[in-house]
């Protein structure tokens, strides 16, 4: 197994409050990594300091053998880290397939084509000259998906990608993990869903307030642990 | 007859002012960013064609090439290293700085040309005419101005909705933030978009000198000629603001038929009604 990402006591500011208080995470290449953890645990914040979008610099984050702490965020994306943002953020002024083809605007070659995404996610076809924002929620979220895919990265994250969706829905779109992960492509998941976590994951950590308070594989995991590493509480105290 | 020569004038005129407004639009629709030294980079376009052609005697193609390549190389490096620092949330920021660079640029034009009133002299262009009808005809200058004018917006429309750069164009002015996930480099995609607007303000200048009289201080009235048709037209859509250009110069016109002294206030008069009756602009923003 090839380690693919590691930090080491990675911590991440807004002004002066502290939102992370040294993560330690691995991924090797081939896994499926889910962070788990409630509102304002700092999932966000973690994939945005490993994306670059919020700032590393002299910390100790390691991406497929080089450091990437303090890199921009232009340059992290072209080593092949791709993420898909909470809530889409899909360009409304872009159709699906310009949101689509944007994704491969760092030039990363790869087994990710239109066609691969649009066999990936069929009911795209119909809709690739539509605004990407006149679509409905899942669709919007296979775009999204899909664009982060475009650019043949190594390890794609996706920030909550059930959130807001029926549960129909997000069963069709996890059923993309599997074969994201058969075309070469890492997978870490943030998901409030601890179910959908540890269904998808082979290796899931708990945020908490900014601290992972629990890591494990799905089997290794009882719900006691995971309601204490989620809430902070222990069962017998709900 | 007055009348239709009139309004054909004014078509024509319009050419001009959508040169104008064209790069002002883009920057604006690209990075939310108004240059208030926009009209007096358009005069130093002028001025540079004068130097090259005139004071130097360079052959008019080169000196062309010449005025494009330093306006859109200046454009550049001017976004990048001067105005990219004061992006941000907070547009006053750029209004200040481009204020500022607009007073420096018509002083160090003043010093370096004088006062004088100048234009580019075009030989036979200016004299020659089509005769549309044989009771219409049009010059031969604004005749080609206008050309000009809908080559460069047909080209920024290509550009804008058919090229990959575009696209990035267009995703950047949507959601900068994320951009950089696309492997996108805001600062230098900025810097591009100013380098395209620069170009366009070259051949604006270039048009500018050919066809009336400028001076170091000719500058803000082009500008405000360049906010007005881009209003008018509609902010964020290309074709809108060769639109806007024409009717800004037919009113202009028309206005000068009635009254000489009416030409400047004709135009000014329609923009506040546009602005009153249509104040999104005529043609609506385009999305894809
Ligand atoms: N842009 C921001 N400015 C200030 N504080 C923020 C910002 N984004 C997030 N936070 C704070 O950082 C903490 C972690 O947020 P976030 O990473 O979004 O959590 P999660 O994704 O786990 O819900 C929260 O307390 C949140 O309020
Ligand atoms: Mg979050």
């Amino acid at each position: 197994m090839t380690r693919l990402l590691e930090t080491q006591g990675l911590t991440a500011h807004y002004g002066d409050f502290q939102a992370l208080f040294g993560i330690d995470m691995t991924i090797d290449a081939g896994e499926t990594v889910a962070i788990i953890g409630s509102n304002g645990a700092g999932k966000s914040t973690f994939l945005r300091a490993l994306t670059g979008l919020r700032p590393t610099a002299g910390q100790s984050v390691q991406f497929d053998g080089q450091s990437i702490a303090g890199l921009p965020a232009y340059r992290i994306h072209k080593l092949g880290l791709a993420m898909v943002p909470e809530g889409r953020r899909l360009f409304p002024s872009l159709t699906v397939e310009e949101n689509l083809l944007i994704g491969a605007a760092g030039g990363r070659k790869g087994p990710w084509s239109l066609k691969s995404i649009y066999d990936l996610f069929p009911d795209l076809v119909a809709k690739k000259h539509n605004p990407g924002t006149a679509l409905s929620g899942g669709q919007q979220q296979m775009v999204a998906i899909g664009r982060a895919l475009m650019s043949n990265p190594k390890l794609v994250l996706c920030d909550e990608i059930s959130l807001g969706l029926a549960p129909k829905i997000i069963k069709d779109i996890y059923q993309a993990v599997p074969q994201i992960r058969a075309n070469g492509t890492s997978v870490l998941v943030v998901e409030q869903d601890v179910g959908q976590a540890l269904a998808v994951a082979t290796r899931v950590y708990c945020f908490m307030e900014g601290r992972v308070s629990l890591t494990g594989t799905p089997a290794s995991l009882t719900r006691s642990q995971i309601a204490q590493a989620y809430f902070g509480l222990t069962e017998e105290a709900h | 007859m007055v009348w239709i020569n009139a309004v054909l004038q004014g078509v024509l005129l319009g050419g001009l002012y959508a040169l104008f407004a064209a790069g002002l639009s883009l920057m604006f629709g690209v990075m939310r960013f108004v240059n208030i030294a926009h009209g007096d980079f358009i005069v130093v376009g002028a001025y540079l064609i004068l130097t090259f052609v005139i004071s130097w005697g360079l052959n008019p193609i080169i000196g062309v090439a010449l005025v494009l390549i330093l306006m859109a190389a200046a454009g550049y490096l001017n976004q990048r290293f001067v105005l990219n620092r004061v992006l941000g949330k907070d547009i006053l920021p750029p209004i200040l700085v481009t204020f500022g660079l607009s007073i420096i640029v018509q002083n160090g034009l003043l010093e370096l040309f004088s006062a004088d009133s100048r234009k580019l002299p075009t030989g036979t262009w200016e004299t020659s005419s089509l005769a549309l009808t044989d009771q219409i005809a049009v010059g031969l200058l604004p005749f080609l101005m206008f050309l000009t004018a809908v080559g460069v917006i047909a080209a920024m429309q290509f550009v804008f909705y058919r090229s990959a750069l575009g696209r990035m164009l267009r995703a950047t002015s949507d959601d900068p933030e994320i951009v950089p996930l696309m492997g996108g480099n805001n600062a230098r995609i900025f810097a591009i978009a100013t380098a395209l607007a620069s170009l366009v303000v070259g051949i604006a200048g270039i048009w500018l000198a050919m066809k009336t009289n400028f001076d170091p201080a000719a500058g803000p009235a082009r500008l405000l000629f360049a906010f007005e048709a881009v209003i008018i037209g509609g902010l964020g859509n290309i074709w809108g603001t060769l639109l806007g250009g024409i009717i800004l110069g037919v009113a202009q016109t028309v206005g000068a038929q009635i009254d000489a002294g009416y030409q400047i206030l004709a135009g000014h008069l329609v923009f506040l009604l546009l602005l009153v009756l249509r104040p999104k602009g005529l043609l609506p923003k385009v999305s894809h």
